[in-house]
């Protein structure tokens, strides 16, 4: 490949070739490869999603009823995303009207999802390359408790429970066993955390631990289990019943208390624990504004979080829903989800065919033919690939375009859009935020602005799920139990051919399914997810996914140890599951899969 | 009795607890005497049948030897066997992770990633040779020469084989690993194939579900560390102690189908009141896993306590038995004392009713009994 600029970015191969696979601490399985000029600085950057389960293939013939269960395996990590994004397209394309309950029920799901997301991911996922815990050994248990209560009221804060935690931490460490601590990057100088941050953090990271578990009751409640809990067409599967015999059989007082304390102690956790990290960490690394990729030019939102039942227009939707193209913040553009020009996908540089290949698909058009090609320049063999060629097909990743434009989606996009819109819910927290940190708001487009909305978005969402509690118990005492509308359930009610569209927020960003349904039966399915437009691969145009973009001109501190590169996809919250499988064609899929 | 309570004590909350311990400290900590130690240590010696003489043996080796290096790999999945893993109550995940065993590999939680990552798992191969559990969530995909699920460059498949070529024991988490789950649905374009189809030689636990249950997970786990064998499996290869009995036949739900008390649509009046979901497709009746006795997230509620039907997701292919709203009229009646594995001996045989028959006897057998809950079923017309 020559050298060539796309979307601000100079691309040159020539320089080092460092290969990152797995990128772990991710859901699936991601490939990274990059550039390092002599400087050690990133020049190029490919992104390769490296699994295929063909799930929209397998929905073909089956129940559209069903579909929520098929598409809510997709991915065990934002579970019931997907579930929900299927059973509003089933109803959008039979127009079937879910009561306010449901509609409640439904919202405080999705919001308990985002919530847990989000703290797990910046815990569990994505605190390991902000955090040295090997360096959380020299910390002093009693600065790590005057810091601790510095910057919050959280009660696990004394010096001898910092003590017990590093003594604790000690013990392992000299196990010479470290689990999955084994071969991290401790030392490494990209660290920037003072010995008690670090301590502090390996604290919470436990203590989160201990609290996730606790968040998803409320799916458990709802939806009989998490992960993966139970959804319906028409509305939620949960039958009210607040006074009559047979109350313990159904969502009763007592349930609703436990739903109701799950919010409090979540909004509690966020706002003691999650978002006073979030600040103590940001104020080490704020001269580490890397990372901003396509943030500062094109972020996309389909929105979510209806308030009121059955309307999805942007106005109703407490997400902000939009588009922003070339970076111009001034101007939000509408996005139509049926419009064929609007979101199309290319596979020029993807593992399958098009029968031509110049042009986009819309996801109601689309067509999957696997076909595994290595690019000529390609380094090892078919089985046992050592460098990619990006110049040819180099992933299972579509590449998906809005009018042409590659977009980022995730939080960093949601509080982007709302900021642009000016609405306060989103603005004022961000604008806090940055007077708290003192940096400028070009400062959001970067690695930790996309990881400090995630946190803001993760407070929001605690006090939606109480909003929506709100109004569930609202609905209740003026009467309203209904939870189903099941005039359409029978599919013997339904028009001989029906097509719909169904969106959500995961808590990656923007994900939309698409049905065809005939006689019956799924016609043609297809989903579009976070993932699939941020971890994309190059397009007909040779223009770069928001992964590639947001590595590019990233100084790396050592090559052999890609602390830098992680940090940057980590703060996407890659969920490579979701991005790796794509739709089928009219009838032809069953021919182009091989089976052997 | 010690043995079995020990895995299912929860622990304090954290504050205290050493991080690094042996198994003894593991016990210790949670309220098990050290007399009770020797004794658990001499019960173990005399089931394996080594004789009240190892008892010495087996102690030391608890209270020094180091933890059991797990690694835990992912083939096509969605990642939903981690999360539920992380929910468990009891034990606690963090004490399962730091205290119990030590996860040496795991793409999802490890800090480190490509050939650093790569790099443990040679080592944990040469230093615990035939000493460490392979953990597989998913499963291989083997179309396209296995490369629909690229790792490291490779076909995961090879990847998965080269791990658990000296591994002591392997763990199929889920319908994934276990039966071959969504992805292997019809037409299963990538040709996913469950675990023990690929794997030969080595002693292969599946444990279905999607996911499995979180203290399930932590439940087979344990034992194996406590016991130092692999628990009692079925001819599926499921251990019994979990999957031994059907939802159906522990189901708090059982009275109203046996008294013909039925939803018949979703929020009617037995919606609201808790009847049996029977009517409404539930695949209890086919269902072989724990969810109606241990429950869900800590035991709060399970699918059938918050009113959808089981959609049978233990079960092998289920994903391709027909609707999960249709009802379940195929499978034959037998007593809560039948396995999988009476269940599978006698359907090959000519035992059994259709359970739309089972719904009926128990409709009649109420009938007669003379309750008045209404009128009775007429099972299999609807």
């Amino acid at each position: 490949m020559a050298a060539y600029e796309t979307q601000g970015f100079k691309l040159d191969n020539s320089g080092k070739r460092v290969v990152v696979d797995p990128v772990c601490r991710i859901e699936g399985h991601l490939r990274v490869e990059v550039n390092l000029d002599d400087k050690n600085v990133i020049r190029n950057a490919v992104s390769t999603g490296t699994m295929w389960r063909g799930l929209e293939v397998i929905l073909k013939g089956r129940d559209p009823r069903d579909a929520w269960a098929f598409t809510e395996r997709i991915c065990g990590v934002c579970t019931g995303t997907h579930a929900l994004t299927s059973v509003r397209a089933v109803e959008d394309a039979l127009n079937i009207k879910i009561p306010e309950n449901a509609n409640s029920i439904r919202n405080i799901m999705q919001l308990n999802l985002q919530v847990h997301d989000h703290l797990v991911h910046f815990y569990h996922l994505h605190a390991l390359d902000w955090v040295d815990v090997v360096s959380a050994l020299k910390a002093d248990p009693k600065a790590t408790s005057a810091l601790a209560q510095s910057i919050s009221s959280w009660p696990l804060s004394s010096p001898g429970y910092f003590r017990d935690i590093q003594n604790r931490l000690k013990k392992f460490v000299e196990s010479g066993q470290l689990g999955p601590f084994m071969n991290g990057y401790w030392g490494n100088p990209a660290y920037k955390l003072p010995p008690e941050a670090n301590l502090m953090a390996v604290a919470h990271y436990l203590e989160a631990l201990d609290f996730q578990k606790e968040i998803v009751k409320v799916h458990t409640i709802f939806g009989g289990k998490n992960p993966h809990p139970n959804w319906l067409v028409g509305g939620v599967p949960c039958a009210i019943n607040m006074e009559g015999t047979g109350a313990v059989g159904a969502v009763n007082m007592e349930r609703l208390n436990l739903v109701k304390s799950i919010i409090d102690r979540s909004i509690e956790f966020t706002e003691q624990v999650y978002i006073p990290d979030l600040i103590a960490i940001a104020k080490f690394y704020k001269g580490w504004l890397h990372g901003g990729g396509l943030s500062s030019k094109n972020v996309m939102s389909y929105g979510d979080i209806p308030d009121k039942a059955n309307d999805y227009s942007a106005g109703n939707l407490l997400l902000p829903r939009g588009a922003i193209i070339n970076g111009d913040l001034s101007k939000v553009h509408e996005i139509d989800l049926k419009d064929p020009e609007q979101i199309q996908e290319y596979v020029n540089h993807s593992w399958y065919k098009y029968p031509d290949e110049s042009k986009g698909l819309h996801p109601f058009d689309g067509v999957t033919e696997p076909s595994f090609v290595l690019g000529p320049n390609t380094k090892g063999t078919k089985t046992n690939i050592k460098e990619l060629d990006e110049g040819g097909k180099y992933s299972w990743i579509k590449a998906p375009r809005w009018r042409g434009h590659a977009m980022e989606v995730g939080p960093l996009a949601r509080y982007i859009i709302g900021y642009a819109q000016g609405n306060k819910e989103f603005k004022d927290p961000v604008d806090a935020l940055l007077k708290e940190l003192d940096v400028p708001v070009t400062a959001l487009f970067s690695t930790l602005g996309r990881t400090a909305a995630r946190g803001l978005e993760c407070q929001w969402a605690a006090h939606k799920m109480s909003y929506f509690f709100d109004k569930l118990m609202t609905n209740l005492k003026a009467g309203d139990l209904n939870t189903a509308n099941i005039e359409k359930w029978e599919p013997s009610t339904w028009p001989k051919e029906a097509m719909g569209a169904g969106f959500t927020e995961a808590p990656r960003g923007a994900l939309g399914h698409w049905i065809k349904i005939k006689d019956t039966k799924i016609d043609n399915y297809q989903c579009v997810v976070p993932t699939t437009w941020n971890g994309g691969p190059r397009d007909h145009k040779g223009q770069i996914g928001a992964f590639e973009a947001a590595l590019m001109d990233t100084p790396v501190a050592k090559a052999d140890e890609p602390l830098e590169i992680l940090r940057t996809l980590h703060s996407f919250d890659p969920c490579l599951a979701c991005s790796t499988h794509v739709m089928s064609p009219d009838g032809q899929e069953m021919t182009s899969v091989k089976v052997r | 009795m010690l043995c079995v309570a020990v895995p299912y004590v929860a622990t304090k909350p954290t504050g205290d607890i050493p991080v690094t311990e042996t198994f003894y400290e593991v016990l210790r900590r949670q309220g098990i005497t050290r007399r009770s130690f020797l004794k658990f240590c001499s019960l173990t010696a005399t089931s394996l049948g080594l004789g009240s003489a190892a008892a010495p043996r087996i102690a030391h080796a608890l209270e020094t030897k180091a933890r059991t290096p797990v690694i835990w790999l992912h083939g096509l999945e969605c990642t939903c066997c981690s999360e539920s893993f992380i929910r468990s109550a009891h034990p606690l995940t963090k004490d399962v992770v730091l205290s119990m065993l030590s996860l040496d590999y795991d793409d999802t939680l490890m800090a480190a990633a490509g050939h650093q990552a790569e790099a443990i798992i040679e080592e944990v191969k040469k230093k615990y040779k035939g000493n460490y559990i392979v953990a597989v969530e998913g499963n291989p995909p083997l179309n396209e020469d296995g490369m629909f699920c690229i790792h490291g460059g490779r076909p995961f498949v090879e990847v998965l084989k080269e791990t658990c070529a000296d591994a002591k024991a392997i763990i199929s988490w889920g319908a994934c690993a276990s039966y071959g789950c969504v992805q292997a649905a019809k037409p299963n374009p990538t040709r996913a194939t469950p675990v023990h189809k690929v794997i030969t030689g080595k002693p292969i636990i599946n444990v279905p579900g999607c996911p499995p249950i979180a203290e399930v997970m932590t439940g087979v786990v344990t034992y194996m560390l406590t016991f130092d064998r692999i628990p009692e499996l079925d001819r599926q290869g499921r251990p019994k102690m979990f999957y031994g009995q059907r939802i159906h036949d522990k189901c708090y739900r059982r009275g109203h189908f046996d008294a013909g008390q039925f939803a018949e649509a979703w929020d009617d009046e037995g919606s609201r009141k808790g009847h049996c979901l029977y009517k409404m497709g539930c695949k209890g009746p086919t269902t072989y896993n724990a969810c109606s006795s241990m429950r869900w997230n800590g035991g709060v509620s399970w699918p059938v306590q918050s009113g959808h039907g089981c959609i049978g997701c233990s079960e092998e292919g289920f994903w391709d038995k027909g609707s999960f709203y249709d009802r379940v009229t195929d499978i034959k009646q037998f007593g809560v004392e039948a396995n999988a594995d009476t269940i599978g001996k006698a359907a090959a045989g000519t035992v059994g009713a259709a359970i739309a028959a089972h719904a009926a006897v128990s409709a009649l057998a109420r009938a007669r009994n003379s309750t008045s809950h209404g009128q009775p079923e007429k099972e299999g017309e609807k």
